[in-house]
């Protein structure tokens, strides 16, 4: 596999992770348990939006065929969507949002510091720029993780349900392939293996503190990274979509 | 969004201030757990577009306000002591803006 190529796809992967669970999160506007909360969702789904476009533009660019980040996003199928599978789960209750974006966060958090470095200038300066944003996004996420597991009866029960139902999404995070080994030999790309480690550290100490129990590596799902998704993709896109395939080149 | 009563948090005034050298400046209030909350609530809500370098929260319940039906007693004395606004000077040029 060339670099270029490699290159493509990494991005394409960067930014559809950030779109999907971007879009994900949109999914609460105006369905927020507090109008507070709402917003704090929000803003964090229009971070990740606007992350996916940095990314998305430069996938475009990589490429050459002169698509753009609009192309990349609403003109995608679902098997050329190469986002992790736990960015598509379904929100659930506002506790499942929470386990979702607390188990992502840790994990960009933990890459971004790292592609800070990247030898690509491109994906180093949005790598700088994003990394403040889901420096937040963490701080927020782990902070409702220790409030719902170290709240209520109810509100520990709802969330360690849905700490121990997303867990098996966690793994494929780390998984690597043709892609990631090829930009890791020239400095574009981060050894994920080397990031599991620590985001397992800084999830156990944060369920830990949020007095929950973390579940047993078990199985793990696997398959979004390669096109692969669950049958929840498919429903997102059909909305993320719709507009750009129903009245194709609409603006406004 | 009716299961969460927004009573069963506490109302906090969010104080802004938008940039060094200025004061906090009261911007309005929300309902939040507790002081960490509120501040996180406070970013969410009131520094989206920039506005502010610096946050005060404080729960409502500590604020002593005057009493409306005081207002006259309180604050038409001052009505017609134009004086005490320093308008009747020259202020030199040196000194500036005050």
């Amino acid at each position: 596999m060339d670099i270029k190529e490699a290159l493509f796809k990494y991005t394409l992967r960067l930014g559809d992770n950030s779109l999907i669970l971007g879009h994900r999160l949109s999914e609460w506007c105006g369905h927020g348990p507090i109008l507070e909360q709402d917003i704090a969702l929000i803003n964090v789904a229009l971070d990740l939006i606007g992350q996916s476009r940095s990314y998305l533009a430069y996938a475009g660019e990589i490429e050459g065929k002169g698509r753009d980040e609009d192309a990349m996003a609403y003109l995608r199928v679902e098997r050329d969507f190469y986002n992790v599978l736990l960015a598509e789960q379904p929100n659930g209750d506002f506790g499942r949002t929470i386990a979702r974006q607390f188990f992502f966060d840790v994990f960009h958090f933990l890459l971004l510091e790292k592609l800070t470095s990247s030898t690509d200038e491109q994906i180093a300066a949005i790598a700088v720029k994003s990394l403040k944003e889901v420096t937040y996004h963490l701080r927020y996420s782990s902070e409702w993780i220790i409030r719902l597991g170290d709240g209520t009866e109810e509100s520990h029960r709802r969330i360690q349900e849905s700490i121990d139902e997303l867990w098996m999404y966690t793994g494929e995070m780390f998984e690597m392939d043709e892609v990631d080994e090829t930009l890791i030999g020239v400095g574009i790309a981060t050894d994920l293996s080397a990031l599991k480690p620590l985001w397992e550290e800084k999830v156990s100490e944060v369920l830990k503190e949020a007095t929950l129990n973390q579940p047993e590596s078990g199985w793990m799902q696997s398959g979004g990274r390669k096109g692969i998704h669950s049958e929840h993709l498919g429903f997102l896109l059909s909305e993320l979509q719709y507009l750009q395939r129903t009245v194709p080149n609409a603006k406004w | 969004m009716s299961e969460v009563k927004s009573s069963d948090w506490p109302l906090w005034e969010v104080f802004i201030r938008s940039k060094s050298g200025l004061h906090h400046k009261h911007v309005g209030s929300l309902h939040a757990a507790d002081s960490d909350m509120a501040i996180e609530n406070a970013r969410d809500v009131y520094t989206r577009r920039s506005e502010g370098i610096s946050i005060w929260v404080v729960e409502s319940k500590h604020i002593s306000a005057s009493n409306s039906s005081e207002s006259a007693s309180l604050f038409e004395p001052a009505d017609d002591k134009v004086y005490r606004h320093p308008t009747f000077y020259d202020i030199p040029k040196e000194v500036g803006h005050m």
